[in-house]
Parts: C-alpha cells; sequence; structure tokens
C-alpha cells in the first residue's frame, strides 16, 4: 500500500474513477461527497494525502482546505474547474500544496500525487543552519533555539531545497522542479504563494524577511551566513 | 501675449461674448458720438461766424461814412488822423467785450499815396492769409476765411478773419481786417468733445461689465454640464446637473438628466447581462469539466491498458483518447472566446522582452516543425525590444501563428522576427507555403474559419486560434495584421505598444508586406 488518500468530491462518476485509478496505482482511496463532513472524514480516515474539489456542496473547499490546515500540514491537491486568478490564489492561500486544473489526465494527477506523497526516504542523517534556524532534515524539524517550528512537508521541502544552497538563487522556474516535482513550465504563483506562508512562519517579519530572500526578477535565494 | 489671447479666444465662450460684444459696442458708440460732434460744432462754428461778419459789417459801415466826411470837406484825405478816425469808427458795431482784433493795413494802387497802417492787440499781419488779401484786394467787397491769428506776445488760436476793402480816394484804399479768435467757441467745443469721450468710455464700460454677467450667467451651467458630462464618461453614473427655475437652462439641464439617467439603465442592464453571461460561462466551465474529467480518465485507463484490449476495440479506445485531447483543446478556447465577448479577460501586463517570448515559443513549437520538415529562423536583433504586456496571451498569440505557419508552410522555413521603435514593438511569423488570397485575408480572423475547407484539420486546431490572438492583441491595444499571396506565403505581424494604454504613433517596427523591404 503506498498511502491512503482521501478523495472529497460531489461527483459520483468522478469520485469512482478516481477511485479506480488511485487502486490501479496501489493506493488505497476513501470517500467523502459533502464538505460539511469532510473534516469529520479526514480525522477519521487520517490520510497521508486529501484530494479537494473546490466546488463542494455543505461547505465550499477552500473552507474545508482551511480547516484541514488547521490541523494538519498533510498534502492537499485541489482539483479545480477554474483558472481565473482569483479562484487559484484563493485555493493556494487557504494552504492547498498544488492543484490540478479539469480535466485532467490520470497520470499527470498520479504524478502530482506521487511527488506530494515523496518523503525524503534516503534520511541520512543531515543537519542544515539557516540564520538562527536548525533544521533536521532526517527528523523533518524546525527550530528555533529550543522551539520547534511548525511546517508543512511542502514547507519544509522548499527550505531545506533553499538551506542547502544558501550561494544560489531558485528562479520560480527551477523551484517548481525541485519541490513540486512539474517537468513542464507550470503556474509560476505556486512558487510565491508558498513562500509567503513559509515566511510567516520562520521570518521574524514577514515584511522584511531576513531568511528567504527575493531576488528581484530572478527568484528568491536563502540568506548566506558565508558572505 | 498675442498667443495667450487667441488661446483664449479659442477656449473662452465667455471672452468670446465680451470681447465681440465691446468690439461692436465701442464701434456703435464711436459712431453715434461722432455724428452728435460734427452737428453740435459745425453749428456753433456757424452761428459764430455769422455773427462775427455782422458785427464787422456795422463796423465797415461807420468807417466807410467816416471815410465819406473826410472827402467831403477837402481833398482826398490821408495821414495819421484819417487812419485814427477809422480805427475808432471800427469798432462801432461790435457790442461791449467782445474778443476781437482789428489789422489795418494799406491797400494802395503803386502809384497812391502811402498810407499809414494800424492795428490792434499787436497781431502779426501774418495772420491774414495772402490769398484772402489777394482776393480782398480785386473783389472789394467783404470776405472771410478760417485762419490761425498769429499774436507778438501770446500763443496763436485759431479763429475768423473778415476783411474788406476801404476806398479812400481814386488810387488809395485801405485793406481792414477783423479777426475773430475761437477762444470761447474753443472752449465750449472742448467741453463737449471731452463729455462725449467721457459718455463713450462709460457706456463701453458698462456694456463689457453687463455682458462678461449675462455671459457668466450663461456660460457657468453650460461648464458645469460639460463637467458633469466628463464625470460621466468616467464612469461616474450617478451624477446629475441641477436644475432651478423653469428657463432654457434649466429645460437642458433636465433633458441631460433624463439622459444620463437613461444612459445610466442601459448600462447598467448590460452590465447585468455582462455578469449573467461571465456567471454562465463559469458554470458552464464547471458542470462540462467533471463529467469531462471522469471521460478522460477513463480512457486513460482504458488507453494505457489497450494491448490487453481486442485488437478490434483497441484502435476504438486510440481514437476516444485523440478526440478527448481535440475537445479538451474546443472546450479551453471556446471558455477564452467566451471570456472575451463577456468583457471578463484581465490582462496582467509586466515588462517583457519580446525576444524572449519569440524564443519561448519557438522552443516549444519545434518538435512539430521538425515533424513537418520546417526549419524555424529566428531573426530576433540584438537589442531588447520591451513592451509591457501579458507574457501568457503573448506568449500564446505567438505560438498559435507560429503552428499556423507550420500547418500551412508545406515543410518550408519559416521566420521569425522580432524589432522595436520608439511607440511600438513587434513580432512577426512568415511562411512560405500555399498563401492567402485576397478572400482569406479578409476572413482569416473569423471564428472555425477554414482557408481550404475540403482539407482537414492535421494539426488538430480548433479554428479559434487566430480569433483568441486577435482578442487577445486588442486587449492590449495592439495591432494583429496579416499580409499574404497565393504561392508566396503569408505573414502575420503582430504589434503592441511599449507602455500599457499607450497610443502607438507611426508604423509598426517591421514590414507588412515582404516583398517590399529592401534588404
Amino acid at each position: 500500500m503506498k498511502g491512503r488518500v482521501l478523495v472529497v468530491d460531489d461527483d459520483p462518476a468522478l469520485s469512482e474513477m478516481l477511485g479506480i485509478v488511485l487502486q490501479a496505482d496501489g493506493f488505497e482511496p476513501f470517500f467523502v461527497a459533502d464538505g460539511a463532513r469532510a473534516l469529520e472524514a479526514f480525522r477519521h480516515t487520517r490520510p497521508d494525502l486529501v484530494l479537494l474539489d473546490v466546488m463542494l456542496p455543505g461547505k465550499d473547499g477552500i473552507e474545508v482546505c482551511r480547516s484541514i490546515r488547521a490541523e494538519s500540514g498533510i498534502p492537499i491537491v485541489m482539483l479545480t474547474a477554474k483558472t481565473d486568478t482569483v479562484d487559484v490564489v484563493l485555493g493556494l492561500e487557504s494552504g492547498a500544496d498544488d492543484y490540478v486544473v479539469k480535466p485532467f489526465k490520470a497520470k499527470e494527477l498520479i504524478a502530482r500525487i506521487r511527488t506530494r506523497l515523496r518523503r525524503v526516504d534516503e534520511a541520512k542523517p543531515e543537519v542544515l543552519r539557516l540564520g538562527d534556524l536548525t533544521i533536521d532534515v532526517a527528523g523533518h524539524s524546525v527550530r528555533r533555539d529550543s522551539q520547534t517550528i511548525d511546517l508543512t512537508p511542502l514547507e519544509f521541502d522548499l527550505l531545506v531545497c533553499l538551506a542547502r544552497k544558501p550561494w544560489q538563487v531558485f528562479s520560480r522556474e527551477v523551484l517548481l522542479q525541485e519541490v513540486w516535482g512539474y517537468r513542464h513550465p507550470a503556474d509560476t504563483r505556486l512558487v510565491n504563494v508558498h513562500v509567503q506562508r513559509l515566511r510567516s512562519k520562520i521570518e521574524h517579519d514577514p515584511e522584511n524577511p531576513e531568511l528567504v530572500l527575493t531576488v528581484r526578477g530572478v527568484g528568491y535565494k536563502a540568506r548566506d551566513d558565508s558572505d | 501675449m498675442f498667443s495667450a489671447l487667441t488661446r483664449r479666444w479659442r477656449r473662452s465662450l465667455a471672452f468670446r461674448v465680451v470681447a465681440t460684444t465691446l468690439l461692436a459696442g465701442t464701434a456703435l458708440v464711436g459712431v453715434s458720438l461722432g455724428f452728435l460732434l460734427v452737428r453740435v460744432t459745425n453749428g456753433l462754428v456757424d452761428a459764430n461766424t455769422s455773427r462775427s461778419i455782422a458785427e464787422a459789417n456795422v463796423g465797415l459801415a461807420s468807417a466807410q461814412q467816416v471815410v465819406l466826411q473826410a472827402s467831403e470837406s477837402g481833398p482826398p484825405p490821408a495821414g495819421e488822423g484819417l487812419a485814427d478816425s477809422i480805427m475808432n469808427s471800427l469798432v462801432s458795431g461790435i457790442e461791449q467785450g467782445a474778443d476781437f482784433e482789428i489789422l489795418l493795413l494799406d491797400g494802395s494802387a503803386p502809384s497812391g499815396t502811402e498810407l499809414p497802417e494800424r492795428g490792434t492787440n499787436l497781431v502779426e499781419v501774418s495772420s491774414v492769409p495772402p490769398d484772402l488779401r489777394s482776393q480782398v484786394q480785386s473783389e472789394g467787397r467783404e470776405v472771410w476765411t478760417y485762419t490761425t491769428i498769429e499774436y507778438v506776445d501770446q500763443p496763436s488760436q485759431p479763429g475768423l478773419v473778415v476783411g474788406a476793402l476801404l476806398t479812400i480816394g481814386t488810387d488809395t484804399a485801405y485793406e481792414v481786417y477783423y479777426l475773430f479768435p475761437y477762444g470761447q467757441l474753443q472752449g465750449t467745443l472742448d467741453l463737449v468733445r471731452s463729455t462725449a469721450w467721457i459718455t463713450g468710455v462709460l457706456l463701453v464700460g458698462l456694456l463689457g461689465l453687463l455682458m462678461s454677467l449675462i455671459a457668466r450667467h450663461i456660460v457657468l451651467p453650460v461648464r458645469q454640464a460639460a463637467r458633469t458630462a466628463e464625470l460621466l464618461r468616467a464612469g461616474h453614473l450617478e451624477q446629475r446637473l441641477p436644475v432651478r427655475g423653469e428657463d432654457d437652462l434649466a429645460a437642458l439641464a433636465s433633458a441631460f438628466n433624463d439622459m444620463a439617467g437613461s444612459l445610466q439603465t442601459q448600462i447598467r442592464q448590460l452590465e447585468d447581462l455582462s455578469r449573467l453571461q461571465q456567471r454562465f460561462v463559469s458554470d458552464v466551465s464547471h458542470e462540462l469539466r467533471t463529467p469531462l474529467t471522469t471521460i478522460r480518465m477513463a480512457s486513460d485507463v482504458l488507453y494505457e491498458r489497450r494491448e490487453e484490449i481486442p485488437p478490434g476495440l483497441r484502435r476504438t479506445s486510440e481514437l476516444l483518447n485523440d478526440q478527448l485531447d481535440r475537445f479538451e483543446l474546443l472546450l479551453v478556447d471556446l471558455l477564452e472566446i467566451s471570456r472575451f465577448d463577456a468583457g471578463a479577460a484581465q490582462l496582467e501586463t509586466e515588462p517583457v522582452d519580446l525576444r524572449d517570448v519569440a524564443r519561448d515559443a519557438v522552443a516549444a513549437a519545434r518538435p512539430l516543425a521538425q515533424s513537418r520538415g520546417s526549419r524555424i529562423v529566428e531573426m530576433l536583433g540584438d537589442r531588447p525590444c520591451m513592451a509591457d504586456c501579458d507574457r501568457r496571451r503573448i506568449e500564446r498569440i505567438v505560438r498559435n501563428l507560429l503552428s499556423n505557419a507550420i500547418e500551412h508552410g508545406e515543410g518550408k522555413a519559416i521566420q521569425v522576427r522580432v524589432a522595436a521603435n520608439t511607440t511600438s514593438a513587434a513580432i512577426s511569423v512568415r511562411d512560405f507555403g500555399r498563401g492567402l488570397d485576397d478572400e482569406d485575408l479578409e476572413h482569416v480572423f473569423d471564428r472555425f474559419w477554414r482557408a481550404d475547407p475540403s482539407r482537414a484539420r492535421n494539426l488538430g486546431g480548433t479554428g479559434l486560434g487566430l480569433s483568441i490572438a486577435m482578442e487577445d492583441t486588442r486587449l492590449h491595444g495592439g495591432r494583429l495584421a496579416v499580409w499574404g499571396r497565393p504561392g508566396e506565403g503569408a505573414l502575420f505581424r503582430l504589434t503592441l505598444p511599449r507602455v500599457a494604454g499607450q497610443e502607438m504613433s507611426g508604423p509598426s517596427a517591421l514590414p507588412l508586406d515582404p516583398t517590399r523591404v529592401s534588404v
């Protein structure tokens, strides 16, 4: 069993089809059709990943995403029929790690799910330092002094990617490839939104970041103490 | 100064009205006062002249009497005594206190005795014009003219001179000249003239003031209407004009308000319709996409495992898969077009080097070009061609133009050029394929239009690509132009303003007709 996936979607045909595809790839699917019961189902099934339709009866996908994010850093992939800027940004800001636009191909969806579930299995003991942060890569934890900072796996991956090479400026496209696993050009807003979320957790003053720096016109880089 | 005045003349209605009134008023007042002055002056001068001549005649008659009496008693009189008694008699016809001078000059023939001359108040003899003297000598009776009276010890002044010949003997005579200065008359005339001036200036001034008040009264509401119309244009649809009274301006204001009200209603209706349309597009989008996703995934599952399917059904699964791709593209393009139609498309502009856009689009199109045997030649120049634009949309336009060129390029080379001038930047895509005739050129941007209906769409284009490209270009305030000739290929040229929202002036940075390029 590769992992447990909770499918939150009100369309029975699509849910069933998602189940068939997920099962074929060795995942164990669970289903809930009503947004209002999504959180309860999430607590009950304790999945490794949530597939969440944005348009839901009862409670809309953005709300569901927020309430799941409030109690867990588990990967959330949104299924959206809307490509309009506002909807996508709203979804990402509510805490979704990634999104796929309907209609998507089965392979594309599986690839997105795999990337989000890919844990750093080759967990060699590795400790990184970034400013006053201590990052334990194998232990998946970030500490400031003795205080543990709670990051979602995606935010953690993003931070590790930047902190490993503080001398390098990462373009948004490179980060999409390294962290999100996109092999083709994709939506760079993913990067912008998640850098903001990461900053709000690790920076002393997210308005004036000192750890994750913006390089105008290029991308982002971690603070380099060797300078 | 002059240019400032002409500008005000052009721009201010009130200024024009006041200035015109002032000019016309000045002319009118000038003409009427001038006429009045001439009449008054002539009347006064005429009366004065006839009185003076009458007075002179009385004096002359009594002097003639003196001469007659003197000659009865002896030989032709002469000498100082005669001159003095003539002088005394000359003033007799003139009322007491009148201002006048007399000159008694020797008018004898050259053969006659010389007579002593007399005069009052040191008047110069030159006060009498020589013409008048010769007239007096030849005609004998009294003659008059206007002259300038010159004094020995006072400034000269205008006046009337009346002259006559006073015969003493057979060849001796006196020329008598009465000189009446106009001193008092001049004072009266000066007073009349200055009064006329003051009246004129006051009249014109009052007229100007009155007109500017009237102009303000009319122009202010007109200006307010113009301001309100400007606000309405800027989208403040609730703006109205105040309606005061029941006059013409009030009628203008209420008609204006009615117009604004009806405009507001219509715009609201259109907005509602547009919102409804957007909502509908969004709903259709969602409703269509969900079942399509299921079908898509089902087809994927079948396609992945087509080896397990009996060969007869295998092809079916392949067709299903291919056509789903096409269906998806069509759906995406249709939704995009509806978004344009609903006015819901929005630009996210940033400064972009069009050469980068061209490079990316060419890189994406290269595999397709290679499969068709076309070579894409980039002619991008070595200077950045920056323009404010929505990169995603511009790249989509260029990709569309490229795939169009590949589809119709018959495997020949495709040229991509980028250039910029001061106000615009341009990209052109040229193919050397079957080309376009005049009718093609007219319809090439029409939705679902095909150059040759008998030919299948090999590349699976939706028939909406160029329409979307045109809409994207319009959204940027740019131009998308096409050139083509049968057998010589086609050229599409996209021109964008360098600064978003700014007008493009002059020609595009790239030529449209490639056959006319000198290079």
